[in-house]
């Protein structure tokens, strides 16, 4: 990458061009490593600005301490951004499969999603909501007992090294309140007075409910009965954050098939916040870049801890908003592994389970067009797992597509399994992860044994599993 | 409030024996046996040859010419359970109706409201399927006057095929189409397979649709043009926005098709209003639904619905 003062147009930089070009596979934007590498003349921000030598070919902004500050600051490149906002559409899938009744109210989303990427004012604000709010930069925390864990198991006594992402650490306790802080504040912003959410584990729902008090928003949490029941610790922080909530006889599908429905019927003044990476175009892309935040951390840590990138990143996938957010930055990193790891349920034969990318087909459900459990009929099939934050018959449009092409590899763990890597952080990390982000911590047991001594491995702890622990209290151990 | 449906073990659902059973009175327990899961017991009969129903356009265009408004009632199929569908479309045609709108039960319907949102979950709580439903047309159709236009969310179609799909369709007689989430940049597949078998696929418009917008969506309707009648889902209002006058004209500068309009209209009061500000056609579903599915027992709902039915018809003339 060239050095060397250059104004914002990106593409008088051939070579960024270039990088640029390579990012169009399937439309994702590969934002953060087409970063410009800027000199000093032509920033307009405070922050320490890095000179990239030119046979170095990833690029990367030495963010300083407030890492979620944009890269983009006046000038941003025009181009730039509208590979964030991408079309919709991900290869074959995402686009907007909703009634003709929501689709200007989506575009005015997109404008405002365009308008606020501009915005250095509202990217000031956030960043420092995120900073002084949310509690960023999280972590990335060396899980020195559980990497021995793994190599004590192996023969050969190899092992990778194990970093957790700790996400758990935000306000709010998941990563869900990156995306809600950021769309709050996009809501007051298109003057809307009232915010309607849908939520499953409760996690989105806290977040919108905080983010909401914080500016002075109405709240409306759409969540299911078997889930209020599940999770009901966050379903009180919800109405103590002045949220009102509702019930829907179902679980998070149903929630959110109601919570669209309420936002149709008042659009006006509704402003419907999606938890997360599906629905209709804007709303995946948006909360992409919103949870790219995790993945931006990750790279700069990785750096200043080992000076490189980390070699595997780890995720559990519902619908796909936690993976996303960490993957996202890495895309590009050929050499960077990505696993997703689904909730297996009871079993994936017992047709109990949330595997969507593993088990699941292509169809179109809530506006969009991705992986969906479904039956022969093309019925919507309700899923199951103890990670209550990971039932959803959808997935991310674009993880779809990383899974068709190849880019992304997607796995699974049972109930049981995500149980038994609860207990065991818990005991050798003192760190207790909500069951979701269990999912993840238990495919390590396949993984470690692949992997050779110096791999560095980067699972995403997407949240705290205080409100989880009845439930792995009173679980049977295997 | 939409009723849930048992979300695990979806195998069952298509499985008669295992139907979910929802609160009922006790007459309703004795005639729901005898009715129960249609899919099984229904059997076609003879005469499979088409009655030569015309098209929507064409049914449009015979209308205007005696000066009429189109009378299009949209029910459930499989609500209370397909025989009773099958009999309601009889009872529909017979009062009148000039197109029938058929819905296909699915699972999560993000354009209903709780009425028809409650017939979907009971008539796929019953095991009503695409297959069931076929059946039934192919043996209900020949006997109609006036033609189907079926509504059906866009994932059941993708499973089977959009190809398929309108085979099949038009095999039984079926007319039109209606897909209420697949916007106007989505509908290219669609309406490449539908007119390959001459399907007319009808597009909505709605009041949040900017003039643009709502002239490239006319232009590409076919059979005729949906305006949605208010912001929101499906269900019965208490009136008619005054906008629909408005829109109505708009749409009327932009095209001649026939435009239809629906979501709110529950009665007669209504329909006549609607006429009155110039709409070719009126689309009344909630009413009709709530009426056949809240009824003591089919019987009494066909009954019920030949009244109201009446009443309805009685105002556009």
């Amino acid at each position: 990458m060239a050095c060397g003062s250059f104004n914002y147009s990106f593409f008088a930089n051939s070579v960024g061009k270039e990088m640029c070009e390579k990012r169009k596979t399937g439309n994702i934007a590969k934002v953060a490593t087409c970063s410009l590498a800027v000199q000093g003349n032509t920033s307009t921000t405070a922050k320490p600005v890095v000179e990239v030598p030119a046979d170095q070919n990833s690029t990367f902004i030495n963010l300083g301490r407030s890492s979620t500050k944009r890269r983009f600051e006046t000038h941003r490149c025009q181009e730039t951004i509208e590979e964030i906002i991408g079309n919709g559409k991900f290869g074959r899938f995402g686009g907007k499969f909703v009634p003709e009744t929501l689709i200007t109210c989506l575009n005015m989303l997109e404008a405002e999603f365009r308008s606020v990427l501009h915005d250095v004012q509202f990217q000031a604000e956030l960043a420092t909501a995120l900073r002084d709010y949310v509690g960023r930069e999280t972590p990335l925390y060396y899980a020195q007992r559980l990497t021995e864990h793994y190599k004590s198991k192996s023969c050969s006594g190899e092992g990778p090294e194990i970093y957790l992402k700790r996400e758990d650490l935000n306000h709010g306790g998941a990563h869900k309140m990156n995306n809600a802080i950021a769309q709050a504040m996009i809501a007051r912003r298109m003057g809307r007075t009232r915010v309607v959410a849908a939520t499953g584990a409760g996690q989105h729902g806290v977040a919108t409910a905080a983010a909401c008090a914080k500016l002075s928003l109405e709240c409306t949490v759409f969540m299911g009965t078997k889930d209020i029941e599940k999770q009901s610790s966050n379903v009180l922080l919800m109405k103590l954050l002045g949220a009102q909530v509702k019930s829907v006889a179902g679980n998070f599908k149903d929630a959110t098939s109601e919570a669209f429905r309420n936002w149709v019927n008042d659009l006006e003044t509704s402003y419907y916040l999606t938890g997360t990476v599906v629905g209709p175009h804007p709303c995946p892309s948006m909360v992409r870049e919103f949870q790219s935040v995790i993945g931006k951390e990750t790279r700069k840590q990785a750096l200043e801890k080992w000076g490189g990138e980390p070699d595997v990143l780890v995720a559990c996938v519902g619908s796909g908003s936690n993976a996303l957010g960490l993957f996202h930055e890495f895309i590009d990193d050929e050499d960077v592994r990505l696993i997703g790891v689904e909730g297996a349920g009871i079993g994936l034969d017992s047709g109990h389970h949330s595997a969507t990318l593993t088990r699941g087909e292509v169809g179109v459900y809530h506006g969009a067009m991705s992986y969906l459990l479904q039956d022969h009929e093309g019925q919507i099939v309700g899923p199951h797992s103890i990670g209550v934050g990971l039932e959803y018959p959808g997935v991310s449009p674009e993880l779809s597509f990383l899974k068709d092409s190849g880019r992304a590899e997607f796995h699974t763990a049972t109930d049981q399994e995500a149980l038994d890597a609860y207990r065991l952080l818990c005991r050798l990390e003192g760190i207790f992860p909500a069951l979701e982000a269990c999912h993840a911590l238990a495919f390590l047991d396949k993984l470690c044994p692949t992997l050779r001594s110096g791999t560095k491995v980067v699972v995403n702890c997407s949240g705290r599993g205080d409100k989880d622990a009845a439930i792995v209290f009173n679980s049977k151990l295997t | 409030m939409a009723v849930a449906l048992k979300s695990s073990g979806f195998l069952h659902l298509n499985n008669p024996r295992n139907r979910v059973f929802l609160p009922r009175t006790p007459s309703q327990l004795q005639t729901s046996s005898s009715y129960s899961s249609s899919v099984k017991r229904f059997s076609p009969m003879a005469a499979l040859t088409t009655a030569p129903t015309v098209g929507l356009s064409e049914t449009f265009t015979r209308l205007k010419e005696q000066g009429k408004v189109a009378f299009i009632p949209y029910i459930t199929a499989g609500d209370p359970d397909l025989s009773t569908t099958a009999q309601a479309l009889k009872v529909l045609d017979s009062c009148g109706s000039d197109i029938i709108e058929l819905g296909v039960p699915y699972s999560d319907p993000l354009a209903d409201g709780p009425v028809i949102q409650a017939a979907a979950t009971r008539s796929l709580a019953r095991g009503t399927n695409f297959d069931g439903i076929i059946s039934m047309l192919k043996e209900v159709v020949p006997q109609l006057s006036c033609p189907i236009a079926l509504f059906s969310y866009y994932n059941p179609i993708l499973k089977r095929g959009t190809e398929k799909f309108m085979s099949t369709i038009k095999d039984v007689g079926v007319h039109g189409l209606v897909v209420p989430d697949v916007p106007l940049e989505e509908t290219e597949i669609l309406r490449k397979e539908a007119a390959k078998k001459s399907i007319e696929l009808v597009l909505l418009t709605t009041p949040t649709t900017p003039t643009e917008r709502m002239k490239a969506i006319v232009e590409a309707a076919e059979g005729f043009v949906y305006l949605v009648s208010s912001v929101g889902v499906t269900g019965t209002r208490e009136s008619v926005s005054g906008r629909v006058e408005d829109l109505l004209r708009e749409i009327k500068e932009a095209t001649t098709k026939p435009v239809a309009v629906g979501f709110g209209i529950s009665k007669p009061e209504h329909a006549k209003q609607v006429a009155r500000w110039g709409a070719d056609g009126v689309i009344i579903g909630s009413a009709i639904v709530k009426l056949l599915g809240e009824a003591k027992s089919p019987e009494e709902g066909l009954k019920e619905l030949e009244n109201f039915v009446k009443s309805l018809k009685s105002a556009l003339v």
